[in-house]
């Protein structure tokens, strides 16, 4: 079975499908009203029953049609260092203040590349910390403070 | 006509020492991202649309279109030098180029690439200051019915010129839809696919998306396997063309000029469109075809004046209509939105100064291109060299940071993660992101002038198809689609998109 289907399409219908029918059901907590006077629900509901056909329609197109080619393994290492540097973004901006969040959040990302090191992450978070500050503190006057109340100075 | 008393205010907003100032950021910005391979001017317009809303808004405006267009110079510098195209558009040029470059002809290769852009774009120019009044005139008696259908007409489009699955595309745009519709209904303000969240009330924030399915979504994509990049020339010599080379040049500089602003005004990726067309134009019409793919100046410059035509050419639906023609205009609408103008038929006559601003300033922007590109090439030879695990971290800390900086809302910045995430699973498995950021910025008006329309017509949805111009626009909405699905022309679009890959 898993050679005589195209594992992309499977994949992506079942996304599509998952996220269509997640709206068309979320739309039915809301109006629906008629098609003279549409409720907030209507479209919602309609386009969320699409996207799940459509999603159905990609599974079936990809029957007894496998891949020819097959994708490069994903980088967990990039998609977890770069997932934790964004969420790390939003949760110290606020407490830790501008220049340790954008320190801290590019050596996470900079050491998402596999040829990186830890020296050579140091300076590039370095180096982009200082250009973000003049660009966005100095130059733009973003409302942050530059240390946060977090730290104790 | 009074053309001439419109451009003359264009150049005397262009010409402000500020605005030159912005321009020449603007194409600065556009070749560097345009020749780093990775990063796209979808991306860094997306990136730097928060940073613009300090601006005034002809600045802001001037200088993100300057990136767009830039960003076509500069993508065929990489594409020549390093085989490897910035930017997709510059696909076909790497055929060609790269070859060029072997035999020791870089430089005629790079300057009949900017030579034949920069008389592209003036030309693309003009035809967009006569095209655009008489346009915007027609748009202002659209109705909510003409409306939609232009809409779905825009959207349909883009599926038939993007490569891959027709369906995945149907579908993406379906899903950019739905996110559309987070958030408050427009009618009764009830707050849709919120959870309570007070920060999704207003939406989903466009900027996140954008960045997340461009920006991130492209990183953990290059991240999966680091190339290291090679570079032929070290140092470009004997940039000026012969005398031959100019003669071989005339013709698909003229040809590529009008095919790609002819292509530029459709939606979807007219300017990709136009550069692979105007390749396979010149490769039949020459009388040494067989010299193609063996570096012929043809197919360099060809291609790279089309992609530049397309690129002005496609400011026309947006400028008239208010409708973007493919992500970039998309960020574009967000651009005229931030600062508080909706873009469409109105802006000509309430906002003169402001059209015609950036239609002049195109044309000094080209300028400023040539002599950014042909002179300074060595300095961008060197960036070329700039390794990719030193750009990338500069892009999630611009992303964050830009993001925040608009709402100072964190949430938006959690929302990068995750379309970061949903857009790299689904390119993964064969979906193009671009329809999904169009339906995504569509979805609002698509749903507002549908449901205006059924209110006006008391809920008859013939109403679409007894109005001429409407009936019009859908019917070739669906012959758009029927075309695309048709075996034989499925099989020559698989064949100029397999270039590319």
């Amino acid at each position: 079975m898993a050679t005589r289907i195209s594992r992309d399409n499977f994949l992506a219908g079942g996304i599509f499908i998952a996220l269509g029918g997640f709206f068309a059901l979320e739309s039915l907590n809301y109006e629906l009203g008629s098609p003279i006077r549409m409720g907030p629900g209507y479209m919602p509901l309609v386009l969320g029953s699409v996207l799940a056909a459509l999603g159905v329609a990609i599974v079936i197109a990809g029957l007894r049609k496998p891949e020819e080619h097959t994708n490069e393994p994903p980088s967990w290492r990039a998609i977890g260092l770069i997932a934790v540097a964004i969420i790390f973004f939003g949760v110290c901006i606020r407490g830790l203040g501008f220049i340790p969040t954008v320190f801290i959040t590019a050596l996470l990302t900079a050491s998402a590349s596999s040829r990186s090191t830890l020296l050579g992450a140091g300076i590039i978070a370095t180096a982009l910390t200082l250009l973000s500050t003049l660009v966005f503190v100095f130059g733009l006057r973003l409302q942050v403070p530059m240390l946060g109340p977090w730290l104790p100075f | 006509m009074d053309l001439i008393a419109s451009l003359g205010l264009g150049f005397s907003v262009a010409l402000d020492p500020m605005n030159i100032l912005y321009c020449f950021i603007g194409v600065l910005l556009g070749t560097l991202v345009g020749c780093l391979p990775g990063i796209g001017p979808t991306a860094t317009i997306a990136m730097l649309l928060p940073i613009t809303f300090s601006l005034s808004p002809v600045g802001a405006l001037i200088m993100l279109a300057g990136i767009y267009y830039g960003a076509q110079y500069g993508g065929s510098t990489t594409a020549i030098l390093i085989n490897l195209p910035g930017e997709s558009s510059a696909a076909v040029t790497a055929i060609d180029g790269y070859q060029m470059a072997r035999q020791g002809r870089a430089g005629p290769a790079l300057a009949a690439a900017a030579l034949g852009s920069f008389f592209a774009g003036s030309v693309a120019t003009l035809l967009l200051a006569f095209f655009a009044p008489p346009l915007a005139r027609a748009a202002l008696s659209f109705g909510a019915p003409e409306y939609f259908a232009l809409i779905v007409l825009g959207l349909l489009v883009s599926i038939a010129l993007a490569h891959g699955s027709i369906l995945k595309a149907l579908a993406m745009i379906v899903l950019g839809l739905l996110l559309g519709m987070v958030g408050q209904d427009i009618y009764t303000g009830q707050p849709r696919f919120t959870f309570g969240f007070r920060e999704l009330f207003s939406g989903l924030n466009f900027v996140s998306v954008a960045v997340g399915v461009f920006g991130v979504a492209e990183i953990l994509r290059n991240l999966e396997n680091e190339k290291t990049r090679e570079l032929l020339v070290k140092k470009v010599t004997n940039l000026w063309p012969t005398g031959e080379d100019f003669r071989r040049i005339v013709g698909p500089v003229l040809r590529g000029t009008g095919l790609g602003s002819a292509l530029g005004v459709l939606p979807g990726g007219g300017h990709i469109l136009s550069s692979f067309a105007s390749y396979s134009a010149e490769k039949r019409l020459s009388k040494h075809p067989e010299q193609f793919g063996k570096g012929a100046i043809e197919g360099v410059a060809g291609p790279e004046s089309a992609n530049n035509a397309a690129a002005q050419t496609s400011f026309i639906p947006l400028l008239t209509l208010g409708i973007p023609a493919h992500p970039v205009m998309a960020l574009m609408v967000g651009a005229f939105i931030l600062q508080g103008i909706t873009p469409g038929p109105n802006v000509i006559n309430d906002q003169p100064a402001l059209f015609w601003g950036i239609i002049a300033s195109m044309w000094v922007g080209n300028l400023l291109l040539v002599v950014l590109n042909l002179p300074l090439i060595g300095l961008w030879v060197k960036l070329i060299t700039i390794p990719y695990r030193m750009l990338f971290p500069a892009i999630v800390i611009f992303a964050c940071i830009g993001t925040y900086s608009i709402n100072l809302n964190v949430f938006d910045v959690y929302a990068i993660i995750l379309f970061g995430i949903l857009g790299y699973l689904l390119i993964r498995f064969g979906c193009e992101p671009a329809p999904l950021l169009l339906g995504f910025v569509l979805g609002p008006l698509l749903e507002e002038h549908f449901r205006r329309a059924m209110i006006i017509s008391r809920g008859d949805a013939t109403v679409f198809f007894t109005r001429p111009i409407s009936a019009t626009l859908l019917a070739l909405a669906l012959l758009a689609v029927v075309l695309a699905m048709l075996p034989a022309i499925r099989r020559r679009r698989d064949e100029v998109f397999v270039e590319e890959d």
